[in-house]
């Protein structure tokens, strides 16, 4: 039997090579930016309960679709090759056949019923909680991240500093427009909703940084709205909360001069020092600003350099900023580096 | 042509050039100008979203700001829908119900003008919003970022006008092509003796009138919001989730919407190149309606991550699975006309393996997302991305070729070139897979969609690559389609009335069919009128044949 004939082969066979040189001459033109480093943040690589109860859930249901894949597209492939037309003669016209429709109704439907089963099974698991739990309310921005610890009486930004292997309760919600809270290798997404207010939690089992970004469209920085969850062991964790309630200390030197600069100026429109008199409420509180990790959304690490690109012009680094570009002076932006670098 | 004078409808008194194009309510010049129309804005989306693509390249990169980068996928994704691939079947819809049936125009041929002409003043309303910077709040409005405060620009507005045109448009269509496959099939033709694009487009129009008015009311009420204080999404007494609902009680069955007419295609396309009967006719039928229904209740799967009671996670869930069900009835039946058949691999044909390959691929990532806590993790991410593209564009994208290159020589009365056909497939088929396979690579790597940029420290950049080189593959297939058509009509190699052997009434009249369509329309007594024809007068040459040799 011919299934197919060799001419079409050969044509068929220099159109791919043809598409495949392509292909590889692109690839290879693109190739610095190809083996460029980078550690991706996949829920596939869970490092929590939750993350792990849906990562095995689709890793379970991958296997069924692989099955339903391979067998339909093998089908497919498998009529292009063994019905092609070879005579123009008619073939058999069949109208249907009910057993074999009834067969593929009832094929579907007990995938159907497996994933529900399955799909419910996940759900019970990710409603279980186990072990010691802290409470922290995160409200989104237009592009950063609040989050407020109401037991501990600690307002912090962009990094949420978590104990590992305890429960974290999330209440989520937002004072503008709609994000989406979401640190792929912890939990799934929950919405940040003005006038609403989402719970969730997470649980790392471990002490690391876990990234995570805004997952709703919420304006031209979406992009930079980013944040790390900072999962500390127990000593750690307590060390880190007893810095945050307290008071900076007194700034000194370039330090005080900055403070000064920050305290008569526009600064404290918007954002608050705890124990000074800059009681804004808009940006982010800056008590502790020099202990985190990242400024500006989470798209800087938080250096001395980064600090006063950020100051010298906020909307030029994250497009959109509410916080405008002041048009502080070269000493001023050094003074008020200084300032924040000694709020630890 | 012997048709009485007083039975010659209106469409058929010529006009000179432009004017008679300007003026015309003859569905066929309607249906290509809708095509045409349609295929400019196919064009124009495409390229917003290469600029996104390259933007996408290279990361910490900026080719285009991140304001343009929100407008562009904002009106990528709207251009695609409401411009492209929803136009486009209403052009072949236009087009071809009235010669599937065996009528002379549809029902409402003024009305019908009136739609397409509303397309074009929605999407000039909408692409002159460029000017003033058009929307950035995404195809999806979402709100209180839609609203007056936090999208600014007039582009809003701008794009609320033309969906609100573009939807009464789709609505006076969806009537239009009711009445018509209702009312005006020739005798014989009962409805399980239409052909299944009539049944598809019959399904989509029942949704789109049941679907459509609930957007054009949300539109309304988010132009209110914007512009005279109202509070309908945003507001101490209001619930921006109500925006959500509204919108999605409208486009998820935009996806059916968009989906169905190319499951017709396939149905139409297949029977005739493997020479066999489509297989459960009445099943493929039937699964339409109910997938036409399903989707009613499926909406709010948009929604997971909202905080939507664990009661409706699991109704929408239950819901969303159950669509697989038709979803696959129609698959199978599709391969089984396969099955056994005579298939001559001509470029619509090839087409349809794209659309039966790569739709398959879109279901099954589409089930992963019906499942309530694995979605919290894929939505908003590539994966999505990648989901929809394997539907839209597998699907809706794929039938619409097959469909261009089926219908052309009947509208144009020349044949497409058959190797530049092939061409534009295969690199079309490489270009698309090498585009939005990484995608859900990158959506499993934590990548959300709709953002300008990523940190290289993230990972993303390879896919990223990989997918920029495919988007422009796609950008060659579709450039080499464009020189096809103009190879083919330079070549003009006469189509004949029915080059591919068809079954239904289009190929029972010339190509280009008269503005009358038909001189004598054929009798109906199968699903296949012109195969029956065909079949008897071959009987009769040979009864003929052999009455000449015993005499």
């Amino acid at each position: 039997m011919i299934w197919f004939q060799r001419k079409q082969i050969c044509q068929a066979l220099r159109v791919s090579i043809a598409l495949v040189g392509i292909f590889a001459f692109a690839l290879l033109s693109a190739s610095p930016a190809l083996a460029q480093p980078g550690t991706p943040p996949s829920p596939l690589d869970p490092k929590g309960p939750n993350s792990a109860a849906i990562a095995t859930l689709f890793n379970t249901v991958l296997v069924i679709a692989v099955v339903v894949f391979v067998v339909v597209e093998g089908l497919i492939v498998f009529s292009a090759f063994r019905f092609r037309r070879r005579d123009n003669n008619e073939p058999k016209q069949i109208h249907g056949n009910t057993k074999f429709e009834i067969a593929w109704t009832l094929i579907p439907v007990l995938i159907v019923v497996t994933l529900f089963v399955l799909t419910v099974q996940t759900q019970q698991k990710l409603n279980t909680k186990s072990g010691d739990a802290i409470n922290v309310k995160v409200i989104g921005h237009q592009w950063w991240w609040e989050f407020q610890y109401p037991d501990l009486g600690i307002t912090t930004a962009t990094d949420l500093v978590i104990p590992a292997g305890q429960v974290v309760n999330l209440d989520i919600t937002a004072v503008d427009v709609i994000h989406s809270f979401w640190i792929p290798q912890l939990n799934g997404k929950t919405d940040a909703i003005p006038g609403r207010v989402n719970t969730s939690w997470l649980k790392a089992d471990q002490p690391g940084t876990f990234v995570g970004q805004c997952a709703e469209l919420c304006g031209p920085s979406h992009a930079n709205m980013r944040l790390e969850v900072i999962a500390k062991d127990q000593a750690d964790f307590d060390a880190w909360a007893a810095n945050q309630t307290q008071n900076p200390a007194p700034a000194t030197g370039d330090a005080a001069k900055g403070e000064q600069l920050f305290l008569g100026g526009a600064c404290i429109g918007c954002h608050m020092i705890n124990g000074t008199a800059a009681n804004g409420k808009v940006g982010p509180n800056l008590t502790h600003v020099a202990s985190r990790a990242y400024i500006a959304g989470g798209t800087l690490p938080n250096t001395a350099g980064n600090l006063k690109r950020w100051l010298a012009n906020p909307p030029g680094i994250k497009p959109g900023s509410l916080m405008p570009n002041l048009n502080l002076s070269e000493t001023d932006i050094d003074a008020l580096t200084a300032y924040m670098q000694s709020l630890q | 042509m012997a048709t009485a004078q007083a039975a010659i409808p209106r469409s058929a008194y010529k006009r000179s050039g432009l004017m008679e194009w300007l003026t015309t309510v003859d569905h066929k010049k309607i249906g290509v100008m809708y095509m045409i129309a349609a295929f400019v804005f196919f064009v124009l989306g495409g390229l917003l979203a290469l600029l996104m693509r390259v933007e996408l390249a290279n990361p910490g990169k900026a080719v285009i700001s991140a304001d343009f980068y929100n407008q562009a996928f904002s009106m990528h994704g709207t251009t695609m829908i409401f411009l492209f691939v929803i136009p486009m079947f209403a052009g072949m819809g236009n087009y071809f119900i009235p010669l599937h049936i065996g009528a002379r125009d549809m029902a409402f041929p003024r009305i019908n003008a009136l739609s397409f002409w509303l397309v074009v003043g929605g999407a000039l309303i909408m692409y002159s919003s460029f000017l003033v910077g058009a929307t950035e709040a995404g195809w999806t409005g979402y709100s209180p970022l839609a609203n007056s405060i936090f999208s600014k620009s007039p582009g809003t507005d701008m794009w609320i006008l033309g969906l609100v045109l573009i939807g009464t448009s789709s609505l006076l269509g969806a009537i239009n092509f009711i009445v018509t496959i209702l009312n005006m099939r020739t005798p014989g033709m009962t409805m399980t003796r239409m052909p299944l694009f009539g049944w598809s487009m019959l399904t989509t129009s029942l949704m789109i009138l049941a679907s459509t008015p609930v957007l054009t009311g949300a539109l309304v009420m988010l132009l209110a919001d914007r512009n005279f204080g109202t509070q309908f999404f945003t507001g101490p007494t209001s619930d921006p989730l109500m925006w959500q609902h509204m919108f999605w009680f409208y486009s998820h069955p935009a996806v059916y919407i968009m989906v169905l007419p190319a499951m017709g295609i396939v149905s139409e396309v297949l029977p005739v190149f493997s020479r066999k009967p489509i297989f459960g006719y009445k099943a493929i039928a039937f699964s339409s309606a109910a997938i036409g229904v399903l989707g009613f209740l499926v909406w709010a799967h948009h929604m997971f991550a909202t905080g939507l009671s664990p009661v409706l996670q699991t109704f929408f869930m239950t819901a969303t699975m159950i669509i697989a069900v038709p979803t696959g009835v129609k698959i199978f039946n599709w391969i089984a006309t396969l099955w056994g058949g005579k298939l001559s691999f001509k470029t619509p044909l090839l087409f349809i393996f794209g659309f039966l390959s790569m739709f398959v691929i879109g279901g099954i990532s589409g089930v992963f997302q019906a499942m309530v806590p694995v979605d919290l993790q894929l939505t908003d991410t590539y994966f999505v991305v990648a989901h929809i593209h394997y539907v839209l564009f597998g699907g809706s994208v794929f039938g619409i070729f097959s469909g261009l290159y089926y219908w052309t020589p009947k509208i144009t009365g020349w044949m497409m070139n058959e190797k530049l056909g092939q061409l534009h497939f295969w690199l079309m088929m490489l270009g698309f897979n090498i585009t939005f396979f990484p995608m859900h690579l990158l959506g499993l790597e934590g990548m959300p969609r709709r953002i300008y940029d990523y940190d290289p420290s993230r990972g993303w950049t390879a896919y990223n690559v990989i997918a920029t080189i495919g988007a422009f593959l796609i950008a060659a297939s579709v450039l080499v389609y464009i020189i096809n058509f103009i190879v083919s009509r330079n070549q003009r190699v006469p189509a004949g009335d029915d080059p591919w052997e068809g079954n239904t009434l289009e190929w029972a009249t010339s190509s280009p069919p008269p503005s009358y369509n038909f001189d004598k329309v054929l009798p109906v007594y199968s699903e296949r009128p012109v195969r029956d024809a065909r079949i008897a007068a071959q009987k009769a040459a040979a009864q003929k044949a052999a009455e000449q040799k015993s005499a």
